[in-house]
């Protein structure tokens, strides 16, 4: 391809120059301004003092008694324990779920894939908030599943909530919210597969259960990878599933971020829970390159 | 389609589809079909109920009395939705503009197959507000308007929605131009079309379906963010799903399913418009 308007190098960063601005500016720039403020102290009003200081980070294990000594408070980790608990248990419950749907799938006739494809996608492009919402009524008291299993006797008249309010109700939004971001990675890699492998396994008479396992699983891991990426760690720094489904008192990472800069006012603390969720992001996306790298130099042996 | 279907396959086209059936066969897995109709029930039974308990008589949400279509009549008589409504409708409008041609013109430059320094940091920085989760995307962008004490009301959402968009705007853009025949850009020069010309004569009209559908994909992201936009809205830029946030706040009403049911049925159609512009043409 020879001289094209964005071809030359003026041209080429001309093109790309906006978008490259609008996102250096409005997104690197805040998010360094970010890292800046998590390592200076808090002010009353909501602001910061322009000084450097570790306090933020401290105060995430310790806190500070009535003789001002510091004392160890893992209350914090708890949150980060539930978080990454929750995110790693719903990316395991998407990827037990979704595989089969994206296997089912990718064995379908063309234009019925494309059909089942967009079914899936469906509730993906609608609203967060409306979806949690939803399962709020589902789950609540009186709600859809609630009021037939006390009609039965199931559930007793006491018990008040269901299990909306619980770190289960927090787990079913996450599973819910990511779901079609396992299933369409993996039904990608699926698509790629060459069929006569899972034949030639077969006719080896290798049992359809053991030819998954060794010969459909490992091909299909690129895609599988990414859906692990791509599940956890949104679920990671979710806000709104903890925020609707688990009541006010099962904070997740993302939540408590949230509330210091709503009702705590604590920038430097929120920056830096936020700092520390991000590296846990850039961890799983090392990792998940890692590993991307090791598996694609093994499969093009 | 259909002319595929009814018409007597080759016979080498029939061998290769008994294999494939052979194939097929040999994956089936007993109660797949039923594990899938139960993912299917899990992402639409909630849809569903929240869908038909907004046509719920009763005022308590969760408490079958009647069908009534009462609480629409209320939702968009809402004046407080409907400015709400008004300002995530501007937003999206606004945001979708922008971040379609800012994503239209980096796509030109790195869907190609060129290397040129920069190249890998430059598709690096275009992903990272799909990588940052949206919490501290709308921490860091409110951070960042107070500190530097911009406020331009709408003008600060309309901002963040456009950073926020442009990756979705961009993807589906790029996936056109890789699969464009780009011998028809040069068969456009070897006709002494300017560079322009070819762009404006050849290039774009290949390339609309792809922003069209990068367009409707930026508009619905937009449209349905909640997190961003409760961060940076101030009080008079409410938009749509934070004042759902607000109503839900109070307690959950019909009214609030009536008024979801319709942001609903609003990102369910742009997104089949999206699926209908980017579907491979066969």
């Amino acid at each position: 391809m020879s001289a094209g308007l964005t071809e030359t190098p003026a041209g080429r960063w001309l093109a790309l120059g906006p978008a490259l601005l609008v996102i250096g500016v409005f997104m690197l720039v805040p998010l360094g301004i970010m890292v800046t403020i998590s390592f200076m102290e808090p002010n009353v009003y909501g602001g910061v003092h322009r000084q450097f200081s570790p306090s933020a980070y401290v105060q995430f294990l310790y806190q500070r008694d009535f003789d001002d000594n510091l004392v160890f408070n893992p209350g914090y980790l708890y949150i980060l324990g539930r978080s990454l608990g929750l995110a790693g248990l719903a990316t395991l419950i998407c990827f037990v779920a979704g595989f089969p749907v994206a296997w089912y799938i990718v064995r379908r006739p063309p234009h019925q894939r494309n059909v089942l494809i967009f079914l899936v996608t469906i509730p993906f492009w609608t609203n967060l908030l409306i979806r949690a919402y939803a399962w709020i009524i589902i789950l609540g008291r009186d709600g859809v599943i609630d009021t037939p299993l006390r009609w039965l006797g199931v559930m007793g008249p006491e018990a008040s909530n269901g299990i909306l309010y619980t770190n289960w109700a927090i787990l079913i939004g996450l599973v819910y919210t990511y779901l079609p971001l396992m299933i369409l990675p993996i039904y990608a890699s699926l698509e790629r597969l060459d069929f006569r492998l899972f034949e030639a396994a077969s006719d080896l008479y290798s049992n359809k259960w053991a030819s998954m396992r060794h010969v459909v699983i490992p091909l299909a891991l690129p895609g599988i990878f990414a859906g692990v990426i791509l599940v956890f760690v949104p679920a990671l720094g979710d806000f709104i599933s903890a925020q609707l489904l688990g009541g006010s008192r099962r904070l997740m990472l993302g939540n408590l971020v949230q509330l210091q800069f709503s009702t705590a006012r604590n920038w430097p603390f929120g920056a830096a829970v936020a700092v520390i969720l991000l590296l846990f992001v850039v961890a799983s996306m090392a990792a998940y390159l890692r590993l991307n790298r090791k598996t694609g130099l093994e499969l093009s042996k | 389609m259909s002319a595929e279907t009814t018409s007597p396959p080759a016979p080498h086209l029939a061998k290769r589809s008994a294999r494939r059936r052979r194939a097929f066969q040999l994956g089936e897995f007993r109660g797949l079909t039923l594990w899938v109709g139960a993912v299917l029930v899990f992402l639409y039974f909630p849809i569903c109920v929240l869908v038909i308990y907004s046509f719920n008589e009763s005022r308590f949400a969760m408490n079958w009395t009647g069908f009534s279509t009462d609480w629409y009549g209320r939702a968009l008589a809402n004046r407080a939705a409907r400015t709400a409504a008004l300002n995530s409708v501007i937003v999206a409008t606004c945001a979708t503009a922008m971040a379609t041609v800012i994503a239209t013109a980096a796509a030109l430059v790195l869907a190609r197959r060129n290397q040129f320094r920069g190249k890998t940091a430059a598709i690096g920085l275009m992903s990272l507000p799909i990588l940052v989760p949206e919490i501290v995307t709308a921490i860091a962008t409110l951070i960042f308007f107070s500190t530097l004490g911009i406020r331009l009301g709408l003008g600060n959402l309309i901002i963040a929605h456009t950073v926020f968009s442009i990756p979705f705007a961009f993807m589906p853009i790029r996936a056109r131009l890789q699969g464009m025949d780009m011998s028809l850009e040069a068969a456009a020069r070897d006709l002494y079309a300017t560079p322009w010309q070819s762009f404006r004569l050849v290039t774009l009209p290949l390339l609309a379906p792809g922003i069209m559908a990068g367009a409707m994909l930026a508009f619905v992201i937009s449209l349905d963010d909640f997190i961003i936009s409760l961060m940076v809205a101030d009080a008079g830029s409410t938009t749509l799903p934070v004042y759902i946030f607000s109503m839900i706040r109070f307690g959950i009403t019909p009214e609030i399913n009536a008024i979801s049911t319709m942001l609903f049925a609003a990102s369910v159609s742009l997104v089949t418009v999206y699926w209908l512009l980017s579907r491979p043409r066969r």
